[in-house]
Protein backbone atom coordinates (compact mmCIF):
# COMPACT_ATOMS: atom_id res chain seq x y z
CA UNK A 1 0.00 0.00 0.00
CA UNK A 2 1.64 3.35 -0.64
CA UNK A 3 2.85 5.99 2.17
CA UNK A 4 0.43 8.56 0.75
CA UNK A 5 -2.68 6.66 1.07
CA UNK A 6 -1.83 5.65 4.62
CA UNK A 7 -1.32 9.08 5.60
CA UNK A 8 -4.57 10.20 4.14
CA UNK A 9 -6.65 7.64 5.68
CA UNK A 10 -4.74 8.16 9.27
CA UNK A 11 -6.01 11.82 8.21
CA UNK A 12 -9.37 10.62 7.40
CA UNK A 13 -9.17 9.15 10.84
CA UNK A 14 -7.87 12.10 12.48
CA UNK A 15 -10.48 14.00 11.60
CA UNK A 16 -13.03 13.87 13.70
CA UNK A 17 -10.86 14.29 17.18
CA UNK A 18 -9.77 17.43 15.23
CA UNK A 19 -13.14 18.84 14.03
CA UNK A 20 -14.10 18.45 17.72
CA UNK A 21 -11.05 19.98 18.89
CA UNK A 22 -11.30 22.97 17.17
CA UNK A 23 -14.68 23.45 17.58
CA UNK A 24 -14.67 23.00 21.51
CA UNK A 25 -10.93 24.63 22.26
CA UNK A 26 -9.42 26.27 19.18
CA UNK A 27 -12.56 28.33 18.70
CA UNK A 28 -13.39 28.91 22.26
CA UNK A 29 -9.21 29.94 22.58
CA UNK A 30 -9.26 32.14 19.39
CA UNK A 31 -12.36 34.00 20.86
CA UNK A 32 -11.00 34.65 24.28
CA UNK A 33 -7.81 36.20 22.54
CA UNK A 34 -10.22 38.47 20.41
CA UNK A 35 -12.47 39.12 23.80
CA UNK A 36 -9.25 40.22 25.90
CA UNK A 37 -8.89 43.35 23.44
CA UNK A 38 -12.13 44.86 24.01
CA UNK A 39 -14.28 45.92 26.78
CA UNK A 40 -16.80 43.24 26.55
CA UNK A 41 -19.64 42.14 28.76
CA UNK A 42 -20.54 38.43 29.67
CA UNK A 43 -23.91 39.25 28.07
CA UNK A 44 -24.92 41.62 25.34
CA UNK A 45 -23.47 42.38 21.96
CA UNK A 46 -19.99 42.80 21.13
CA UNK A 47 -17.78 45.54 23.01
CA UNK A 48 -15.03 48.10 22.25
CA UNK A 49 -11.93 47.34 20.80
CA UNK A 50 -9.54 48.79 23.58
CA UNK A 51 -6.48 47.19 22.80
CA UNK A 52 -3.95 45.90 25.39
CA UNK A 53 -5.42 48.26 28.11
CA UNK A 54 -7.08 44.62 29.65
CA UNK A 55 -3.82 43.68 29.73
CA UNK A 56 -2.28 46.69 31.43
CA UNK A 57 -4.83 47.06 34.15
CA UNK A 58 -4.51 43.54 35.23
CA UNK A 59 -0.54 43.40 35.25
CA UNK A 60 -0.74 46.86 36.96
CA UNK A 61 -3.64 45.73 39.64
CA UNK A 62 -2.59 44.70 43.33
CA UNK A 63 -5.24 42.34 43.41
CA UNK A 64 -3.43 40.60 40.42
CA UNK A 65 0.06 40.50 41.98
CA UNK A 66 -1.27 39.21 45.38
CA UNK A 67 -2.90 36.40 43.47
CA UNK A 68 -0.08 35.57 41.69
CA UNK A 69 1.54 35.07 45.07
CA UNK A 70 -1.28 33.42 46.85
CA UNK A 71 -1.25 30.96 43.46
CA UNK A 72 2.74 30.19 43.27
CA UNK A 73 2.64 29.67 47.40
CA UNK A 74 -0.12 26.92 47.32
CA UNK A 75 1.39 25.41 44.34
CA UNK A 76 4.58 25.16 45.34
CA UNK A 77 4.13 24.14 49.20
CA UNK A 78 1.42 21.78 48.51
CA UNK A 79 3.51 19.90 45.46
CA UNK A 80 6.54 19.72 47.25
CA UNK A 81 5.14 18.46 50.19
CA UNK A 82 3.11 15.70 48.08
CA UNK A 83 6.31 14.74 46.14
CA UNK A 84 8.26 14.49 49.61
CA UNK A 85 5.42 12.79 51.17
CA UNK A 86 4.70 10.30 48.47
CA UNK A 87 8.09 9.23 47.84
CA UNK A 88 8.43 8.49 51.43
CA UNK A 89 5.21 6.49 51.75
CA UNK A 90 6.65 5.16 48.51
CA UNK A 91 9.75 3.74 50.01
CA UNK A 92 7.66 2.44 53.22
CA UNK A 93 5.37 0.05 50.63
CA UNK A 94 8.36 -1.16 49.23
CA UNK A 95 9.68 -2.67 52.46
CA UNK A 96 7.89 -5.60 53.78
CA UNK A 97 5.24 -5.49 56.20
CA UNK A 98 1.91 -7.33 57.46
CA UNK A 99 -1.05 -5.87 55.94
CA UNK A 100 1.75 -4.09 52.68
CA UNK A 101 -1.57 -5.65 50.40
CA UNK A 102 -4.25 -3.76 51.68
CA UNK A 103 -2.45 -0.68 52.45
CA UNK A 104 -1.38 -0.43 49.03
CA UNK A 105 -4.60 -1.25 47.79
CA UNK A 106 -6.00 1.63 50.27
CA UNK A 107 -3.66 4.36 48.57
CA UNK A 108 -6.75 4.62 45.85
CA UNK A 109 -8.62 5.82 48.05
CA UNK A 110 -7.93 9.50 48.20
CA UNK A 111 -7.15 9.82 44.89
CA UNK A 112 -10.19 8.16 43.48
CA UNK A 113 -12.55 10.56 45.97
CA UNK A 114 -14.28 13.21 43.63
CA UNK A 115 -12.40 16.66 44.53
CA UNK A 116 -15.67 18.39 45.65
CA UNK A 117 -16.36 15.32 47.81
CA UNK A 118 -12.55 16.24 48.89
CA UNK A 119 -12.77 19.81 49.31
CA UNK A 120 -16.70 19.12 51.53
CA UNK A 121 -14.98 16.84 53.63
CA UNK A 122 -11.80 18.82 54.65
CA UNK A 123 -14.38 21.86 55.49
CA UNK A 124 -16.68 19.57 57.48
CA UNK A 125 -13.40 18.67 59.38
CA UNK A 126 -12.48 22.46 59.89
CA UNK A 127 -15.92 23.62 60.78
CA UNK A 128 -15.49 26.35 63.60
CA UNK A 129 -18.55 25.17 65.67
CA UNK A 130 -18.48 21.01 65.47
CA UNK A 131 -16.12 20.25 63.15
CA UNK A 132 -13.64 17.21 64.32
CA UNK A 133 -10.22 18.83 63.91
CA UNK A 134 -11.54 21.37 66.75
CA UNK A 135 -12.94 18.59 69.00
CA UNK A 136 -9.84 16.56 68.57
CA UNK A 137 -7.15 19.39 69.43
CA UNK A 138 -9.56 20.29 71.96
CA UNK A 139 -9.75 16.91 73.79
CA UNK A 140 -6.04 16.22 73.01
CA UNK A 141 -5.70 19.59 75.58
CA UNK A 142 -3.52 21.90 72.18
CA UNK A 143 -5.94 24.34 71.62
CA UNK A 144 -7.69 25.84 74.84
CA UNK A 145 -10.64 26.73 72.05
CA UNK A 146 -12.87 26.52 69.48
CA UNK A 147 -10.62 28.00 65.84
CA UNK A 148 -12.41 29.19 62.64
CA UNK A 149 -9.45 27.34 60.50
CA UNK A 150 -10.93 28.54 57.01
CA UNK A 151 -12.32 31.85 58.63
CA UNK A 152 -9.00 33.24 59.74
CA UNK A 153 -6.23 34.85 56.64
CA UNK A 154 -3.53 33.41 58.82
CA UNK A 155 -4.44 29.62 58.37
CA UNK A 156 -7.12 29.32 55.28
CA UNK A 157 -4.60 28.27 53.05
CA UNK A 158 -2.51 26.43 55.37
CA UNK A 159 -5.61 24.34 56.07
CA UNK A 160 -6.52 24.04 51.75
CA UNK A 161 -2.92 23.21 51.28
CA UNK A 162 -3.69 19.90 53.97
CA UNK A 163 -6.40 19.17 52.29
CA UNK A 164 -4.82 18.88 48.82
CA UNK A 165 -1.81 17.36 49.62
CA UNK A 166 -4.08 14.23 51.30
CA UNK A 167 -5.55 14.34 48.09
CA UNK A 168 -2.92 13.89 45.86
CA UNK A 169 0.57 12.87 47.93
CA UNK A 170 -0.55 8.76 47.21
CA UNK A 171 -0.63 9.51 44.02
CA UNK A 172 2.38 11.09 43.94
CA UNK A 173 3.13 7.39 46.11
CA UNK A 174 1.59 5.06 43.48
CA UNK A 175 3.73 6.26 40.63
CA UNK A 176 6.98 6.41 42.81
CA UNK A 177 6.36 2.90 43.82
CA UNK A 178 5.83 1.49 40.78
CA UNK A 179 9.10 3.29 39.34
CA UNK A 180 10.62 1.77 43.24
CA UNK A 181 9.65 -2.28 42.07
CA UNK A 182 11.30 -1.63 38.55
CA UNK A 183 14.63 -1.13 40.50
CA UNK A 184 16.16 -4.62 39.83
CA UNK A 185 17.14 -6.79 42.79
CA UNK A 186 20.61 -7.63 42.39
CA UNK A 187 21.69 -4.14 41.72
CA UNK A 188 20.44 -2.95 45.74
CA UNK A 189 22.32 -6.32 46.34
CA UNK A 190 25.04 -5.38 45.25
CA UNK A 191 25.07 -1.87 46.35
CA UNK A 192 24.18 -3.54 49.82
CA UNK A 193 27.70 -5.81 49.41
CA UNK A 194 29.75 -2.55 48.11
CA UNK A 195 28.88 -1.49 51.63
CA UNK A 196 27.00 1.53 51.04
CA UNK A 197 24.80 3.03 53.35
CA UNK A 198 21.20 3.70 53.44
CA UNK A 199 21.28 7.37 52.45
CA UNK A 200 23.79 6.53 49.91
CA UNK A 201 22.17 3.61 48.42
CA UNK A 202 18.21 6.03 48.04
CA UNK A 203 20.60 8.61 46.33
CA UNK A 204 22.74 6.75 43.81
CA UNK A 205 21.00 3.44 43.49
CA UNK A 206 17.19 4.03 43.56
CA UNK A 207 17.09 7.77 42.83
CA UNK A 208 17.64 7.49 39.16
CA UNK A 209 14.76 4.98 38.40
CA UNK A 210 12.90 7.16 40.10
CA UNK A 211 13.46 10.42 38.84
CA UNK A 212 11.79 9.95 34.98
CA UNK A 213 8.36 9.40 37.02
CA UNK A 214 8.77 10.91 39.63
CA UNK A 215 9.57 14.34 37.23
CA UNK A 216 6.73 13.68 35.03
CA UNK A 217 4.30 13.40 38.20
CA UNK A 218 5.88 17.16 39.50
CA UNK A 219 5.74 18.82 36.28
CA UNK A 220 1.80 17.65 36.34
CA UNK A 221 0.96 18.28 39.69
CA UNK A 222 2.56 21.72 39.17
CA UNK A 223 0.61 22.50 35.80
CA UNK A 224 -2.88 21.44 38.13
CA UNK A 225 -1.61 23.30 41.43
CA UNK A 226 -1.17 26.46 39.47
CA UNK A 227 -4.70 25.93 37.69
CA UNK A 228 -6.05 25.02 40.81
CA UNK A 229 -9.61 26.26 41.21
CA UNK A 230 -12.51 23.55 42.57
CA UNK A 231 -11.05 22.84 45.94
CA UNK A 232 -10.67 26.46 46.90
CA UNK A 233 -13.91 27.43 45.51
CA UNK A 234 -15.92 24.76 47.63
CA UNK A 235 -13.75 25.25 50.65
CA UNK A 236 -12.92 29.15 50.88
CA UNK A 237 -14.37 30.94 47.79
CA UNK A 238 -11.01 32.29 47.87
CA UNK A 239 -11.68 33.87 51.46
CA UNK A 240 -11.14 35.00 54.03
CA UNK A 241 -10.38 38.42 52.65
CA UNK A 242 -8.67 37.17 49.82
CA UNK A 243 -6.39 35.11 51.36
CA UNK A 244 -7.04 32.65 49.45
CA UNK A 245 -7.79 33.60 45.67
CA UNK A 246 -5.57 31.99 43.68
CA UNK A 247 -5.35 32.73 39.54
CA UNK A 248 -8.50 30.91 38.21
CA UNK A 249 -10.65 31.98 41.26
CA UNK A 250 -9.89 36.03 40.15
CA UNK A 251 -10.98 34.82 36.48
CA UNK A 252 -14.17 33.80 37.32
CA UNK A 253 -14.75 36.42 39.71
CA UNK A 254 -13.88 38.91 37.17
CA UNK A 255 -15.56 37.20 34.01
CA UNK A 256 -18.59 35.85 35.77
CA UNK A 257 -19.37 37.37 38.97
CA UNK A 258 -18.27 41.05 37.80
CA UNK A 259 -19.46 39.67 34.02
CA UNK A 260 -17.00 41.70 32.58
CA UNK A 261 -15.91 38.71 29.53
CA UNK A 262 -12.70 41.23 28.07
CA UNK A 263 -10.65 41.45 31.41
CA UNK A 264 -11.76 38.40 32.22
CA UNK A 265 -10.36 36.90 29.08
CA UNK A 266 -7.22 39.31 29.14
CA UNK A 267 -6.45 37.60 32.64
CA UNK A 268 -7.03 33.69 31.31
CA UNK A 269 -4.77 34.62 28.83
CA UNK A 270 -2.08 35.74 31.53
CA UNK A 271 -2.42 32.56 33.58
CA UNK A 272 -2.29 30.39 30.30
CA UNK A 273 0.65 31.85 29.26
CA UNK A 274 2.16 31.67 32.87
CA UNK A 275 1.44 27.68 32.87
CA UNK A 276 2.66 27.15 29.34
CA UNK A 277 5.92 28.78 30.62
CA UNK A 278 6.11 26.82 33.57
CA UNK A 279 5.25 23.58 31.70
CA UNK A 280 7.75 24.17 28.55
CA UNK A 281 10.95 25.05 31.62
CA UNK A 282 9.81 21.59 32.93
CA UNK A 283 9.86 19.68 29.81
CA UNK A 284 13.54 20.92 29.44
CA UNK A 285 14.01 19.89 32.84
CA UNK A 286 12.38 16.27 32.00
CA UNK A 287 14.57 15.89 29.35
CA UNK A 288 17.59 16.59 30.95
CA UNK A 289 16.91 14.35 34.13
CA UNK A 290 15.52 11.48 31.64
CA UNK A 291 19.08 11.98 29.35
CA UNK A 292 21.14 11.88 33.09
CA UNK A 293 19.65 9.00 34.43
CA UNK A 294 19.31 7.16 31.00
CA UNK B 1 17.99 -9.88 50.28
CA UNK B 2 18.73 -7.45 53.34
CA UNK B 3 17.72 -8.85 56.59
CA UNK B 4 15.55 -7.08 59.09
CA UNK B 5 16.34 -6.69 62.57
CA UNK B 6 13.79 -6.27 64.75
CA UNK B 7 13.93 -2.70 65.67
CA UNK B 8 13.72 -1.87 61.74
CA UNK B 9 10.66 -4.47 61.74
CA UNK B 10 8.83 -2.24 64.51
CA UNK B 11 9.59 1.03 63.28
CA UNK B 12 8.62 -0.32 59.69
CA UNK B 13 5.32 -1.71 61.16
CA UNK B 14 4.68 1.66 63.11
CA UNK B 15 4.89 4.03 59.66
CA UNK B 16 2.86 1.98 58.12
CA UNK B 17 -0.06 2.30 60.70
CA UNK B 18 0.59 5.74 60.75
CA UNK B 19 -0.10 5.96 56.57
CA UNK B 20 -3.18 3.62 57.28
CA UNK B 21 -4.58 6.59 60.04
CA UNK B 22 -4.11 9.09 57.84
CA UNK B 23 -5.57 7.56 54.66
CA UNK B 24 -8.01 6.06 56.51
CA UNK B 25 -9.31 8.92 59.26
CA UNK B 26 -10.49 11.56 56.86
CA UNK B 27 -12.52 8.87 55.02
CA UNK B 28 -14.09 6.97 57.91
CA UNK B 29 -15.08 10.22 59.26
CA UNK B 30 -17.21 11.04 57.00
CA UNK B 31 -19.50 7.32 56.73
CA UNK B 32 -19.56 7.97 60.74
CA UNK B 33 -20.57 11.72 60.13
CA UNK B 34 -23.32 10.22 57.79
CA UNK B 35 -24.66 7.88 60.03
CA UNK B 36 -24.13 9.84 63.71
CA UNK B 37 -27.67 10.96 65.12
CA UNK B 38 -27.38 15.06 64.45
CA UNK B 39 -27.48 15.70 67.91
CA UNK B 40 -24.07 13.71 68.22
CA UNK B 41 -22.52 15.60 65.59
CA UNK B 42 -23.45 19.16 67.60
CA UNK B 43 -22.56 17.59 70.77
CA UNK B 44 -19.64 19.18 72.63
CA UNK B 45 -17.38 17.01 73.36
CA UNK B 46 -17.65 15.80 70.11
CA UNK B 47 -19.00 12.19 70.42
CA UNK B 48 -16.79 10.47 67.75
CA UNK B 49 -18.50 7.26 67.74
CA UNK B 50 -23.06 7.19 67.21
CA UNK B 51 -24.66 5.69 69.88
CA UNK B 52 -27.43 4.38 67.43
CA UNK B 53 -26.36 3.94 63.49
CA UNK B 54 -28.34 6.23 61.94
CA UNK B 55 -29.19 5.67 58.05
CA UNK B 56 -32.24 7.37 57.82
CA UNK B 57 -30.13 10.66 55.86
CA UNK B 58 -29.19 7.82 52.92
CA UNK B 59 -32.78 7.19 52.68
CA UNK B 60 -33.82 10.93 52.61
CA UNK B 61 -31.68 11.73 49.81
CA UNK B 62 -32.05 8.74 47.52
CA UNK B 63 -36.35 9.38 47.56
CA UNK B 64 -37.80 11.59 44.63
CA UNK B 65 -40.52 13.09 46.93
CA UNK B 66 -41.28 16.53 45.22
CA UNK B 67 -39.55 19.51 46.33
CA UNK B 68 -37.20 17.15 49.09
CA UNK B 69 -33.41 17.52 48.97
CA UNK B 70 -33.76 13.93 47.98
CA UNK B 71 -35.38 15.49 44.84
CA UNK B 72 -32.40 17.59 44.20
CA UNK B 73 -29.89 14.90 45.12
CA UNK B 74 -31.31 12.27 42.85
CA UNK B 75 -32.00 14.64 39.53
CA UNK B 76 -28.54 15.63 39.67
CA UNK B 77 -27.11 11.76 40.53
CA UNK B 78 -29.12 11.10 36.74
CA UNK B 79 -27.38 14.32 35.44
CA UNK B 80 -23.96 13.67 36.43
CA UNK B 81 -24.72 9.42 35.30
CA UNK B 82 -26.05 10.82 31.91
CA UNK B 83 -23.60 13.34 31.19
CA UNK B 84 -20.62 10.66 31.92
CA UNK B 85 -22.74 7.90 29.85
CA UNK B 86 -22.75 10.52 26.86
CA UNK B 87 -19.27 12.44 26.80
CA UNK B 88 -17.19 8.92 27.80
CA UNK B 89 -18.92 7.31 24.90
CA UNK B 90 -18.59 10.15 22.75
CA UNK B 91 -14.90 10.57 23.55
CA UNK B 92 -14.19 7.07 22.73
CA UNK B 93 -16.25 7.28 19.44
CA UNK B 94 -13.45 10.22 18.58
CA UNK B 95 -10.43 8.48 20.57
CA UNK B 96 -10.47 4.86 18.95
CA UNK B 97 -9.88 5.62 15.25
CA UNK B 98 -7.66 8.60 16.07
CA UNK B 99 -5.61 6.76 18.38
CA UNK B 100 -5.37 4.03 15.80
CA UNK B 101 -4.00 6.38 13.50
CA UNK B 102 -1.35 8.15 15.16
CA UNK B 103 -0.16 4.76 16.33
CA UNK B 104 0.28 2.84 12.89
CA UNK B 105 1.50 6.39 10.88
CA UNK B 106 3.48 8.33 13.64
CA UNK B 107 4.25 10.74 10.76
CA UNK B 108 0.81 12.63 12.14
CA UNK B 109 1.68 12.22 15.78
CA UNK B 110 2.71 15.70 15.82
CA UNK B 111 -1.59 16.35 15.47
CA UNK B 112 -2.39 14.37 18.55
CA UNK B 113 0.90 15.82 20.35
CA UNK B 114 -1.12 19.29 19.58
CA UNK B 115 -4.42 17.89 20.72
CA UNK B 116 -2.79 16.65 24.57
CA UNK B 117 -0.61 19.80 24.89
CA UNK B 118 -4.07 21.45 25.62
CA UNK B 119 -4.12 19.84 28.74
CA UNK B 120 -1.89 22.61 29.63
CA UNK B 121 -5.04 25.12 29.11
CA UNK B 122 -6.82 26.50 32.30
CA UNK B 123 -10.65 25.71 32.00
CA UNK B 124 -10.90 29.55 32.77
CA UNK B 125 -9.09 30.29 29.33
CA UNK B 126 -11.94 28.46 27.28
CA UNK B 127 -15.29 29.07 29.32
CA UNK B 128 -16.42 32.63 28.49
CA UNK B 129 -16.75 31.66 24.96
CA UNK B 130 -17.93 28.46 25.78
CA UNK B 131 -20.34 30.18 27.94
CA UNK B 132 -21.59 32.28 25.08
CA UNK B 133 -21.52 29.69 22.42
CA UNK B 134 -23.47 27.07 24.72
CA UNK B 135 -26.36 29.90 25.35
CA UNK B 136 -26.21 30.73 21.72
CA UNK B 137 -27.17 27.32 20.88
CA UNK B 138 -29.91 27.07 23.67
CA UNK B 139 -27.62 24.65 25.40
CA UNK B 140 -26.89 26.54 28.55
CA UNK B 141 -28.45 24.47 31.53
CA UNK B 142 -28.30 21.24 29.09
CA UNK B 143 -26.90 17.84 29.85
CA UNK B 144 -26.03 17.43 26.14
CA UNK B 145 -24.49 20.80 26.28
CA UNK B 146 -22.12 19.81 29.10
CA UNK B 147 -21.01 16.14 27.92
CA UNK B 148 -20.14 18.38 24.74
CA UNK B 149 -17.89 20.84 26.74
CA UNK B 150 -16.45 17.51 29.10
CA UNK B 151 -14.79 16.64 25.31
CA UNK B 152 -12.32 19.10 25.98
CA UNK B 153 -11.07 17.25 28.99
CA UNK B 154 -11.93 13.36 27.68
CA UNK B 155 -10.98 12.99 24.00
CA UNK B 156 -7.56 13.76 24.15
CA UNK B 157 -7.11 11.95 27.64
CA UNK B 158 -9.16 8.75 26.09
CA UNK B 159 -6.89 9.92 22.91
CA UNK B 160 -3.37 9.31 24.03
CA UNK B 161 -4.34 6.07 26.06
CA UNK B 162 -5.95 4.65 23.07
CA UNK B 163 -2.86 5.13 21.25
CA UNK B 164 -0.21 3.65 24.19
CA UNK B 165 -2.77 0.62 23.88
CA UNK B 166 -2.76 -0.08 20.25
CA UNK B 167 1.32 0.79 20.38
CA UNK B 168 1.15 -2.90 22.14
CA UNK B 169 -0.12 -4.37 20.01
CA UNK B 170 2.10 -5.55 17.17
CA UNK B 171 1.14 -4.52 13.78
CA UNK B 172 2.13 -7.61 11.70
CA UNK B 173 -0.76 -9.70 13.23
CA UNK B 174 -2.76 -6.83 11.29
CA UNK B 175 0.00 -7.23 8.59
CA UNK B 176 -0.58 -10.82 8.35
CA UNK B 177 -4.29 -10.95 8.31
CA UNK B 178 -4.79 -8.26 5.46
CA UNK B 179 -2.33 -10.78 3.19
CA UNK B 180 -5.16 -13.54 4.45
CA UNK B 181 -7.05 -11.74 2.47
CA UNK B 182 -9.14 -9.47 5.40
CA UNK B 183 -9.84 -5.96 4.26
CA UNK B 184 -8.57 -3.16 6.67
CA UNK B 185 -12.29 -2.63 8.37
CA UNK B 186 -12.47 -6.61 8.86
CA UNK B 187 -8.97 -6.74 10.25
CA UNK B 188 -10.10 -4.11 12.78
CA UNK B 189 -13.43 -5.17 13.79
CA UNK B 190 -11.97 -9.32 14.09
CA UNK B 191 -8.44 -8.55 14.78
CA UNK B 192 -7.11 -5.19 16.62
CA UNK B 193 -10.66 -3.68 18.26
CA UNK B 194 -10.99 -7.27 20.58
CA UNK B 195 -7.05 -7.31 21.20
CA UNK B 196 -7.50 -3.59 22.62
CA UNK B 197 -10.58 -4.01 24.56
CA UNK B 198 -8.78 -4.13 27.87
CA UNK B 199 -7.49 -0.70 27.18
CA UNK B 200 -10.71 0.58 25.63
CA UNK B 201 -12.18 -0.25 28.82
CA UNK B 202 -9.40 1.20 31.18
CA UNK B 203 -9.84 4.75 28.98
CA UNK B 204 -13.53 4.23 29.16
CA UNK B 205 -13.34 4.30 32.98
CA UNK B 206 -10.93 6.93 33.00
CA UNK B 207 -13.31 8.99 31.32
CA UNK B 208 -16.43 8.54 33.44
CA UNK B 209 -13.80 9.34 36.97
CA UNK B 210 -12.94 12.77 34.95
CA UNK B 211 -16.28 13.26 33.96
CA UNK B 212 -17.82 12.24 37.38
CA UNK B 213 -15.12 14.69 38.81
CA UNK B 214 -15.81 17.76 36.95
CA UNK B 215 -16.87 20.90 38.54
CA UNK B 216 -16.38 24.09 37.25
CA UNK B 217 -17.68 23.81 33.72
CA UNK B 218 -20.90 22.64 35.75
CA UNK B 219 -20.73 25.14 38.09
CA UNK B 220 -20.52 27.58 35.21
CA UNK B 221 -22.77 26.33 32.43
CA UNK B 222 -25.73 24.82 34.69
CA UNK B 223 -28.46 26.49 36.92
CA UNK B 224 -30.72 24.02 38.26
CA UNK B 225 -32.21 19.97 38.35
CA UNK B 226 -32.39 19.39 34.68
CA UNK B 227 -29.11 19.82 34.50
CA UNK B 228 -26.76 19.91 37.47
CA UNK B 229 -24.16 17.81 38.27
CA UNK B 230 -23.67 15.85 41.60
CA UNK B 231 -20.47 17.88 42.46
CA UNK B 232 -22.40 21.18 41.83
CA UNK B 233 -25.21 19.90 43.78
CA UNK B 234 -22.71 18.82 47.33
CA UNK B 235 -21.01 22.32 46.67
CA UNK B 236 -24.48 23.75 46.57
CA UNK B 237 -25.02 21.73 50.07
CA UNK B 238 -21.95 22.16 51.74
CA UNK B 239 -21.80 26.26 51.02
CA UNK B 240 -25.75 26.45 51.81
CA UNK B 241 -27.78 26.97 54.74
CA UNK B 242 -27.97 22.84 55.67
CA UNK B 243 -28.09 23.07 59.58
CA UNK B 244 -27.64 18.96 59.47
CA UNK B 245 -23.77 18.28 58.73
CA UNK B 246 -24.52 14.79 58.54
CA UNK B 247 -26.99 15.28 55.65
CA UNK B 248 -23.88 16.57 53.91
CA UNK B 249 -21.58 13.83 54.61
CA UNK B 250 -24.18 11.37 53.19
CA UNK B 251 -23.99 13.14 49.68
CA UNK B 252 -20.72 13.13 49.79
CA UNK B 253 -20.75 9.36 50.44
CA UNK B 254 -22.83 8.67 47.93
CA UNK B 255 -20.89 10.80 45.16
CA UNK B 256 -17.90 9.16 46.06
CA UNK B 257 -19.00 5.11 45.78
CA UNK B 258 -18.67 4.70 42.61
CA UNK B 259 -15.28 6.22 41.72
CA UNK B 260 -14.13 4.42 44.83
CA UNK B 261 -15.64 1.09 43.38
CA UNK B 262 -14.14 1.82 40.03
CA UNK B 263 -10.52 2.22 41.89
CA UNK B 264 -10.65 -0.51 43.86
CA UNK B 265 -11.87 -2.86 41.37
CA UNK B 266 -9.58 -1.42 38.92
CA UNK B 267 -6.44 -0.91 40.99
CA UNK B 268 -3.86 -2.39 38.47
CA UNK B 269 -4.89 -0.81 35.09
CA UNK B 270 -5.50 2.47 36.61
CA UNK B 271 -2.00 2.54 38.09
CA UNK B 272 0.19 1.33 34.79
CA UNK B 273 -2.53 4.07 33.25
CA UNK B 274 -0.97 6.92 35.55
CA UNK B 275 2.32 6.21 35.23
CA UNK B 276 2.16 5.95 31.29
CA UNK B 277 1.36 9.52 31.32
CA UNK B 278 -1.68 10.82 32.60
CA UNK B 279 -2.56 12.50 35.71
CA UNK B 280 -6.09 13.12 36.66
CA UNK B 281 -6.75 16.77 37.97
Amino acid sequence: MSGTWMTTRAWLLMLPLLVVMVAVIGWPLVDTVGLSFTDAKLVGTGGNFVGFDNYANMLSSSNFSRTLVTTTLFAVISVAAEMVIGVLAALLLNQQFHGRAILRALMILPWALPTVVNATLWRLIYNPEYGALNAALTQLHLIDAYRSWLGEPGTALAALIVADCWKNFPLVALIALAALQAVPRDITAASLVDGAGPFNRFRFVILPYLAGPLMVALVLRTIEAFKVFDIIWVMTRGGPANSTRTLSILVYQEAFSFQRAGSGASLALIVTLLVTVLAVAYAALVRKTAGSAA
Amino acid sequence: MERQSPAFSILIHACALLLAAVILAPIAWLFIMSISPAADLAAKPLRWWPQSADFSRYQQLLSTAENSAGAAFTSSLRNSLEIAGMATIAALALAIPAGWAVSRTPSIGWSLSMVIATYMLPPVALAVPLYMGLSYLGLLNNVFGLALVYLTILAPFTTWLMKAGFDSIPREIEAAAMIDGAGLFQTLRIITLPLAAPVMATSALFAVLLAWDEFFYALLFTSDQRAKTLTVAIADLAGGRVSDYGLIATAGVLAALPPVLIGLVMQRALISGLTSGGVKG
